[in-house]
């Protein structure tokens, strides 16, 4: 189920353009990226999907090291309180060269598990957990080995992360959520938030007696599919707004609301410290694919997030899902030139972030009380994105004819 | 007058009889006993100076909550002198019905018993209890070989026997006539027609608040929302059924849900309820039984592939496998037309000393039975609060789903107030239906002996069961039925098969119950 392809073709008045031909819009792979954005020429109203150096944010060794590096900047202009806002990444060390901060940090906490990540892979390949530093140096030995043999092949570089033990379980499984956040410009920051989503769910259930199980940790569909109780059936996934709802049932509005609205704290703060980074080609854009993990206390960490989010759909409601967010991605970039640029909701996305926090229409109040700003995001909740668009479009087109 | 008041009387002693054996009761006494120490009360106004203390300490309500709850449940005495079978069923064809249904899904337990050499029970050895034991959080992850065993009936072979159903009193002849009904349903049952309907439901009408309709986006907190989460509030902080059973008319906030439902069903996990369920619990350990393998097939085939429900598999072992060894069930076969299913210790066919009840509980499940518990799932997850919240509602109101009887809420009258709105308010639509083969009862047949559960989307099957529980009624999924069939009218009328129609009201995922409710009742032009 392509739905990138359907997406495009159905899109009125876009043609697909066959081998040399020249493009106003591409929706680029990485590796095409690497190897041609920087000598092609693209004019000013050309759109390319990625950002350059987006692996400033995805690969997970420069993230934690842009984040570090914010935190310490918001710890001398603002205050620790504000700094321990980015406190969602759980400790994580680069390896080899933070080998020995990392052995000094699990000495410090005996018994804990940690988790061994490649940077640069997906699909939860090459992931294992560990309790023993014996695991690791087992592991060195082996790579180390491997690497003599073929000098000419890079040291993969891996991160170890501490394993959040404590996650929220629904029916006893071990569940991370996947979250859309599209930036259309670094400097200055805009960035949209889609209002759909959906929680990943572990096929077996969770306990950490079994480490070696690799299928219950990880809970991306792509490594789910080849464990042994996986039945393509079941599409372990629920929507976000199913997910909101039964938290809502079991914990109340406020809990929930304080949830979300420290979800919106990692969105924006993980694109702020890479603000400065990234190389905002006004042909960029990007849409992000946000991984999430809640833990039992309610606090949300971030695992990682995605260059190139999977747009290949599981199931019908997968389909439809991706084919609205990349419909309305596309209304946002806005090839036709149709948008006034002053628009804070387009379909299922609304204006996360302008150079600013936006705030909501209706000026409703903080509920959580606890001073984060009211974003104007409404993750998990109801998207009548169609009916949006037509009104939104009609308005539009009403302007254009009477011209002010 | 004095005919009422000799009813009454009689009601009370019932109630009081009832609670008596209770363990309200006891509590009560105790409570009693415990207040003589304090310093209020006196021994001139010993009775006046306990029942004030009652009152203040919360106990009163409690008890008036317990005295509501048996006033909901039990069927009120037609006559002092009426045989307990006319309290499960007053006519006789639907007691002979019911009976020579019952004797055909026991025949078939037994010829599978048979075929598969399996005994209907077996005492677990002690190593296999222990595995079950470990097991017994993650009972999903056994994949035993279900593929001999078949469900025992499924809602359509049910449906069958309903069709059949003849009142021997009311001569049709075979011949189709005036008299003949046009729908599946051939017996003359009382229903309620449209403006009965507006009256029973009058909380529902257009000029009321509800949840499900004015809580939608568009529409801001300050009108409705606000002032009903905080009646809400209140009426959990005073622990009133009877408000709580009023309040839920308009629906329940999601946050106030599981207490709500609590508070009405009269449930609070008592220690002694924890105790129970640890019994049960123990009993699954230590026998199998058949059933148990037909509770594994249900919930694999159905709660398992539903893409919401298949995160509760686990729990859905833990409540359903206890509930079929639950004696206390058998209790509701008082007012239930069913009559638990017997049989006899091996070698000992027909003793009366050696009949045992099997199940124990009595209710042999049938195919989607584990949909009556997996919404309940989103709001109990303390296994024990959610085993006793589900058997409340089995005994109160899903019970009624699959067995034969004239009550009201019984799944005859359901079908039969389907049909009969559907025939009345949308006649060319029933007469197209029926014309091209897709007799409607057919397709909303299902609907309604599940509850919709699986049908519609959780949030709004929560809002439909909130109103099940407010009106002590089933009738509600008859109405909806109508609604479905009205809103989809335009389509259905261009079907010419009954897959088509089958396939127009295949999804009823996104639909919106309580608007459609209002609609059907109170927009359209009777």
């Amino acid at each position: 189920m392509n739905t990138l392809m359907d997406v495009l073709h159905h899109r009125p008045g876009w043609v697909e353009v066959k081998d040399e031909g020249e493009w106003d819009f591409y929706w680029c792979d990485v590796s095409w990226l690497r190897e041609n954005f920087d000598h092609t020429y693209m004019d000013e109203h050309v759109r390319i999907s990625h950002f350059r150096n987006h692996y400033e944010l995805t690969r997970k060794n420069y993230m934690v090291k842009n984040l570090k590096r914010f935190r310490k900047q918001l710890e001398r202009e603002a205050g620790k309180l504000e700094a321990a806002k980015c406190d969602f990444f759980p400790k994580t060390f680069e390896m080899p060269c933070e080998y020995h901060l990392f052995v000094e940090e699990f000495r410090k906490n005996p018994g804990i598990t940690w988790i061994m990540k490649p940077v640069a892979r997906s699909q939860g390949k090459g992931i294992f957990l560990f309790r023993r530093l014996k695991d690791i140096m087992d592991w060195k030995k082996d790579t180390r080995s491997s690497d003599d043999q073929k000098d000419d092949i890079p040291v993969e570089s891996y991160v170890a992360q501490r394993y959040i033990e404590n996650p929220y379980l629904i029916g006893g499984r071990k569940f991370d959520l996947r979250v859309y956040v599209l930036v259309m410009s670094y400097m200055p920051l805009r960035a949209w938030l889609y209002r759909d989503g959906f929680a990943r769910f572990s096929n077996t259930r969770f306990t950490l007696n079994s480490i070696d199980d690799q299928y219950v940790h990880l809970t991306n569909v792509a490594v789910q599919k080849t464990s042994p109780d996986y039945h393509p059936k079941k599409g372990c996934k629920w929507m976000l707004q199913r997910f909101r709802q039964y938290l809502a049932s079991k914990h109340g509005p406020e809990a929930v609301e304080t949830l979300f609205s420290d979800m919106d704290n990692i969105f924006i703060r993980s694109l702020q410290s890479v603000q400065k980074v990234i190389i905002s080609d006004k042909h960029c854009f990007e849409l992000y694919g946000y991984d999430i993990l809640i833990d039992q206390d309610l606090k949300p960490w971030l695992l990682e997030v995605n260059a190139s989010p999977s747009l290949t759909a599981s199931s019908q409601e997968d389909y439809e899902l991706k084919t609205s967010l990349l419909e309305d991605t596309l209304h946002v970039v806005d090839m036709e030139a149709r948008l006034t640029g002053r628009e804070k909701r387009v379909g299922g996305f609304d204006l996360m972030w302008n150079d600013g926090p936006v705030s909501r229409e209706d000026g409703a109040h903080d509920l959580s009380g606890m001073g984060n700003f009211v974003t104007n995001t409404h993750l998990g909740c109801v998207n009548d994105r169609k009916k949006q668009l037509r009104q939104l479009f009609r308005s539009l087109q009403g302007q254009k004819k009477t011209p002010n | 007058m004095l005919q009422e008041e000799s009813d009454l009387a009689l009601i009370i002693a019932q109630i009081v009889q009832k609670l008596k054996g209770s363990n309200l009761y006891t509590q009560l006494e105790r409570q009693a006993w415990a207040s003589l120490q304090r310093p209020e009360i006196k021994l001139e106004s010993l009775k006046e100076d306990i029942k004030e203390f009652f009152k203040i300490s919360g106990w009163e309500k409690k008890l008036q909550n317990a005295v509501y709850s048996e006033l909901s449940v039990f069927p009120l005495p037609s006559h002092p002198a009426a045989p307990p079978e006319h309290l499960k069923e007053p006519l006789v064809y639907m007691r002979k019905a019911q009976g020579s249904w019952e004797r055909r899904i026991l025949k078939s337990l037994n010829s599978m018993c048979t075929e598969l050499s399996i005994p209907l029970a077996r005492k677990r050895p002690v190593g296999e209890q222990k595995e079950l034991l470990n097991k017994w959080n993650e009972m999903g992850t056994d994949e035993p070989d279900l593929s001999l065993f078949r469900p025992v009936y499924a809602p359509k072979d049910f449906l069958e026997v309903l069709i059949n159903l003849r009142n021997p009193n009311y001569e049709n002849g075979d011949s189709h006539s005036f008299r003949t009904h046009l729908g599946l349903i051939q017996v003359p049952l009382k229903v309620k027609d449209i403006p009965e309907l507006k009256e029973f439901f009058v909380e529902l009408g257009l000029t009321a608040g509800q949840l499900g309709v004015d809580d939608s986006t568009q529409v801001p907190p300050e009108l409705f929302e606000n002032e009903h989460v905080r009646i809400g509030q209140k009426v959990l902080s005073e622990q009133d059924s009877a408000a709580a059973q009023q309040y839920i008319r308009q629906g329940s906030p999601t946050a106030l849900r599981a207490e709500l439902w609590a508070l009405i069903l009269n449930i609070s996990s008592q220690p002694e309820d924890i105790l129970y369920y640890e019994q049960l619990k123990t009993n699954v350990i230590q026998h199998d039984l058949l059933v148990d393998s037909l509770i594994y097939k249900d919930v694999k085939l159905t709660a398992s592939n539903d893409d919401y429900y298949f995160v509760f598999e686990d729990y859905l072992y833990q409540v359903l496998l206890c509930f079929s060894r639950d004696t206390s069930v058998l209790g509701h076969f008082a007012y239930s037309s069913a009559s638990p299913p017997k049989s006899y210790i091996r070698g000992k066919l027909g003793l009366e000393e050696y009949a045992v009840f099997y199940p124990p509980n009595g209710v042999i499940p049938f195919h989607g039975f584990s949909m009556y518990v997996a919404p309940l799932c989103f709001l109990y997850h303390e296994p024990s609060k959610l085993y006793q919240i589900f058997r409340e509602m089995y005994v109160r109101f899903f019970f009624r789903l699959h067995s034969i009887s004239s009550h009201p809420s019984g799944i005859v009258s359901l079908c039969l107030l389907f049909e009969t709105l559907l025939q009345t308010y949308l006649p060319q639509l029933f007469y197209h239906l029926r014309e091209i083969g897709a007799q409607p009862l057919r397709i909303s047949f299902k609907w309604m002996v599940r509850a919709f559960s699986g049908y519609l989307a959780t949030d709004q099957l929560l809002l439909l069961w909130d109103r099940i529980l407010g009106y002590n009624s089933l009738e509600i999924l008859a109405v909806l039925a109508a609604a479905v069939f009205a809103f989809r009218a335009v389509n259905l009328m261009e079907v010419t098969s009954l897959a088509a129609a089958e396939a127009v009201l295949a999804d009823l995922s996104t639909l919106k119950v309580m608007p459609l409710l209002q609609i059907f009742l109170f927009a359209t032009v009777t």
